[in-house]
C-alpha cells in the first residue's frame, strides 16, 4: 500500500518536472536579447568589433538562431541524457560547473535543517510546557525577531561583528589554502569549521517559525483528556510529555520539511551572495545577469527539483509516521 | 502535491512566514466580560471583532506603529528635513547626531532642541576624514525652512516638520552616506516605497487569491483539482531563484514607476497562493452552510451568493491573511533591491539603502548604514503582530 503511494507520488513528479522545465526555460529566455548581445556589448567595451558574418556564425554555433521551441526540445532531450549543455561564459560543460556547487548547497541546506530541528525542538517543547515562563518569553521574543530579520541583514551584521570585533573575515566556506585544493579529510574539516555561520544565518528564521509551530501544536495537545489520563495513572511528567503529546505534535513538524527545505534552498541564494559562499547562488546570479542561459537554466531546474523532492520526502515521512494520514 | 496526504486544515498550514495564531495575550475569552451582556448580544460582527482585537495589546501597539509608518510615508517630503538626493561633499559619512531637548546655557535652562555641531578633520598623515564634536550648538525649530520641494506635486514650499534655525546649517539624525546624503530623509522616502509595495502587492494577491481560491472552493471537482495543482506548482517553485530570474530580465534603464510596478507584480506572486488556500478552505466549509443553502433555494444567482453572502463572512479572515502577506512582500522587495535586481537608484527603498551597506569596509566605517534594516525589522514585526491579533479576532463567535 505504502509502496504504491510512493510510486504514485514519484510518477506525479514527471509532469511536474516537465512544467518546471518549461518555466525554467521561459525564465531564462525572458530577458531581451541573448548571450551574444551581452557578449558583443562586452567586446564593444574593449573596442573589439565583430563583423556580422562571425556574429551569425557564433549564433549558429550556439544554436541561438533556431526557433524557441526547437531550442527547448534540444535542451530537454540533452537533459534527459544528463547533458546540461555548454556554458557560454565559461566555455565549459554546465555539468562540470554545477555539481560541486549543488553539492555544497545541499550540504549547507541539510546542515541547516539539522540545526533548525536540534534547536527548535527542545525550545518549542520547553516553551509549551513552561507556558508564560521567563524562558518562554525569551524564546518567543528571539523567535519573532529571527522571523523578522532578513537573512542577508543577519549575515551582514554577523560579518560586521566578525570584522570589527574579532578582526576576521567570516565569509566563504573554506580557508584560502583549501579553496582550490582537491577534496581531503582536512578540507572537509575546514568546511565544517566554516559552516556554522551560514547555518546560523540561514537557520534562524526557520528555527523561529518551527519553535512557534511546535509550541502551538503542543499546547493544543496538552489540554486533551488523554494527557490527564496518563498523568492520573502516575506516569512521570517527562516520560508522559515525550511519549504522547510530543509525538502527536511532531506531525506538523515533519510536514514542515516540505517547506523548510525549499525555503532554505531559496534563502541560501541570497545569503551565499552576501557571504560569498561557493554554493549555487552567486554563480546562478552571475549566469542570470550575463544571460548564460544553459547555466542559469540548470540552476533553476536543479533548485526546483530540490524543492519538489523536499515536498515528496515530507509527504512520505508523514504517511510513515502518522497512521491517521490516509493515502488515496 | 502535498494535499493528497496531509490532514492539516488551511489555517494551520505553515507555508507562510506567519506565526501560528496562538499568542500570549490572548488567553482570556475573546469578548470583554465587562461589556454588558445585552450590548454583546446586539453588537455587529465588526464590533465584536474590534473588541476581541483590542484585547490583544501587542497587536494594537503594532497597529499604531504601522499607522505611524504610513503617516510618515504619506508626508515624507514634509517630515524629511532634507532633499534625499542632495549630495554634500562636506558631510561624507557624517556620523549621527543626537537631538538634545534641554538646553543649558548661561541664561538658564530652557527646552529647546539642538544638536552638537561636528567639525570635520583630516588626519594629516593618512588623510582620513573624521568628525569631532565641537562646542557649538545647532538649534532646531519646528516648521522651519529647508530644501524646496513640491508637496504632493501640488504646491511649492520649503517648510519642513523640523529644520535648523539657520537654513545654511545641516544636521544628520541618522548620519550621512558615502555621498553625504542625509540618511534620515532617505529612510523616510524609502519607507514610502517599501511600505506601499506591500500594499499594492497585497491588492494584486487579493484579486488573484479570492478569484482562484473562491472558484476552487465553490465549484470543487475538476476546477478545484486544476487550481489546486496550479497552487502547488507555484508553491513548489523556489521563490528566490525565480524572482532573481524574473528580475534579471528587467531592463535596468526603465523609469522608476515602471520598475516599481513590475517589482510589485513579481513580489505579489508569493502572496496569493496562501490567500487562495485560506479562501478555498473557507468556501469548502461554508458551501453547505444553512444560510448559503437558503440563499440558493431562494433563487439567488451564483454571483450574488458568492459576493453578497459568502465573501462578507470571510472578510475578517481575508484581512488577517492579507496583513500577514504584507511583510513577506516587504522582505522580498528588500532582498531583491539589496541584490541589485529590484529597484535601481535613484529610486529609494529600504532595500536600495541597504545595498549601500553591502560592503564590509563601508559598514565598518559607518555602521549607521544598517539603520534601514532596523526599519525593515520593525515593520515586519509590526505586521506579524497585527496579523496575529487580527487572526485571533477574526472569529469573534469562537472561544
Amino acid at each position: 500500500m505504502i509502496w504504491r503511494y510512493i510510486l504514485k507520488r514519484i510518477i506525479w513528479m514527471i509532469p511536474f518536472m516537465f512544467a518546471v522545465s518549461v518555466v525554467a526555460f521561459l525564465l531564462i529566455q525572458a530577458p531581451p536579447g541573448d548571450y551574444l548581445t551581452t557578449y558583443i556589448a562586452k567586446l564593444g567595451e574593449s573596442n573589439e568589433l565583430l563583423d556580422q558574418a562571425s556574429i551569425d556564425n557564433l549564433r549558429a554555433r550556439f544554436g541561438l538562431d533556431q526557433p524557441l521551441y526547437v531550442q527547448y526540445f534540444k535542451w530537454v532531450a540533452n537533459l534527459l541524457q544528463g547533458d546540461f549543455g555548454m556554458s557560454f561564459e565559461w566555455r565549459q560543460p554546465v555539468s562540470d560547473l554545477v555539481w560541486e556547487r549543488m553539492g555544497l548547497t545541499l550540504c549547507l541546506s541539510f546542515a541547516t535543517l539539522l540545526f533548525t530541528w536540534a534547536v527548535a525542538f527542545p525550545i518549542g517543547v520547553y516553551s509549551a510546557v513552561h507556558k508564560y515562563s521567563i524562558g518562554d518569553y525569551i524564546a518567543t521574543t528571539i523567535g519573532f525577531i529571527g522571523l523578522a530579520t532578513p537573512n542577508f541583514l543577519l549575515a551582514l551584521i554577523l560579518m560586521y561583528i566578525g570584522v570589527v570585533h574579532f578582526g576576521t573575515d567570516v565569509g566563504g566556506l573554506f580557508s584560502p589554502e583549501y579553496q582550490n585544493a582537491p577534496w581531503s579529510a582536512a578540507k572537509v574539516w575546514n568546511l565544517i569549521e566554516h559552516l556554522w555561520l551560514p547555518v546560523i544565518v540561514l537557520g534562524t528564521s526557520a528555527t523561529a517559525s518551527l519553535i512557534r509551530i511546535m509550541r502551538a501544536n503542543l499546547l493544543d495537545e496538552l489540554n486533551k483528556p488523554y494527557v490527564d489520563t496518563a498523568r492520573a495513572k502516575g506516569l512521570s511528567e517527562f516520560a508522559l510529555i515525550m511519549k504522547y503529546p510530543v509525538r502527536v505534535a511532531l506531525n506538523p513538524f515533519i510536514s514542515t520539511i516540505g517547506w523548510v527545505l525549499p525555503n532554505l534552498v531559496s534563502g541560501a541564494v541570497v545569503t551565499a551572495i552576501v557571504l560569498s559562499l561557493p554554493t549555487a547562488g552567486p554563480l546562478m546570479l552571475q549566469a542570470l545577469l550575463s544571460q548564460d542561459m544553459y547555466l542559469a537554466g540548470a540552476f533553476v531546474l536543479l533548485l526546483s527539483s530540490l524543492t519538489v523532492i523536499g515536498m515528496l520526502i515530507s509527504d512520505i515521512l508523514l504517511v510513515l509516521l502518522d497512521p491517521r494520514v490516509r493515502y488515496e | 502535491m502535498s494535499d493528497t496526504t496531509t490532514n492539516t486544515t488551511p489555517e494551520d498550514d505553515p507555508h507562510s512566514a506567519a506565526v501560528p495564531a496562538e499568542s500570549h495575550l490572548h488567553d482570556a475569552p475573546a469578548i470583554d466580560p465587562d461589556k454588558a451582556p445585552d450590548k454583546v448580544a446586539i453588537a455587529s460582527q465588526w464590533q465584536l471583532t474590534w473588541w476581541a482585537f483590542k484585547r490583544h495589546r501587542l497587536a494594537v501597539f503594532a497597529l499604531w506603529i504601522i499607522g505611524l509608518l504610513y503617516l510618515v510615508s504619506i508626508f515624507a517630503e514634509f517630515v524629511a528635513p532634507d532633499d534625499p538626493t542632495k549630495q554634500n561633499r562636506r558631510a561624507v559619512y557624517h556620523p549621527p547626531q543626537m537631538i538634545h531637548l534641554i538646553d543649558r546655557t548661561d541664561e538658564g535652562i530652557r527646552i529647546r532642541p539642538y544638536v552638537w555641531k561636528m567639525d570635520r578633520q583630516r588626519d594629516p598623515a593618512s588623510l582620513a576624514v573624521s568628525y569631532v564634536k565641537s562646542e557649538e550648538k545647532i538649534y532646531l525649530t519646528l516648521f522651519g525652512r529647508g530644501a524646496d520641494y513640491k508637496f504632493w506635486g501640488l504646491w511649492e514650499t520649503d517648510r519642513h516638520l523640523f529644520a535648523t534655525q539657520d537654513p545654511r546649517e545641516k544636521f544628520f539624525i541618522f548620519g550621512a552616506d558615502r555621498l553625504g546624503r542625509d540618511m534620515f530623509s532617505r529612510i523616510l522616502y524609502g519607507t514610502r516605497i517599501s511600505m506601499s509595495i506591500g500594499l499594492v502587492g497585497v491588492a494584486i494577491s487579493l484579486v488573484l487569491g479570492i478569484t482562484l481560491g473562491g472558484l476552487s472552493g465553490y465549484y470543487g471537482g475538476r476546477v478545484d483539482a486544476v487550481i489546486q495543482r496550479m497552487i502547488e506548482f507555484v508553491l513548489s517553485l523556489p521563490t528566490i531563484p525565480i524572482w532573481l530570474a524574473l528580475a534579471a530580465s528587467l531592463p535596468p534603464d526603465w523609469p522608476i514607476y515602471q520598475q516599481y510596478f513590475v517589482i510589485t507584480l513579481i513580489v505579489s506572486l508569493v502572496g496569493w497562493t496562501e490567500l487562495g488556500r485560506v479562501v478555498r478552505g473557507r468556501f469548502l466549509a461554508m458551501k453547505n452552510d444553512d444560510f448559503v443553502i437558503a440563499a440558493r433555494l431562494d433563487g439567488a444567482s451564483e454571483g450574488r451568493i458568492i459576493f453578497r453572502h459568502m465573501l462578507p463572512s470571510l472578510s475578517s479572515h481575508i484581512i488577517a491573511s492579507l496583513t500577514l502577506a504584507i511583510p513577506l512582500m516587504i522582505l522580498a522587495e528588500t532582498g531583491l533591491s539589496f541584490l541589485g535586481l529590484g529597484l535601481q537608484p535613484p529610486a529609494i527603498s529600504w532595500g536600495v539603502l541597504l545595498k549601500e551597506a553591502q560592503n564590509i569596509i563601508s559598514i565598518s566605517q559607518a555602521p549607521w548604514l544598517f539603520i534601514p534594516g532596523g526599519f525593515v525589522v520593525v515593520a515586519v514585526l509590526a505586521f506579524n503582530f497585527l496579523g496575529d491579533g487580527m487572526r485571533d479576532a477574526a472569529d469573534p463567535y469562537g472561544h
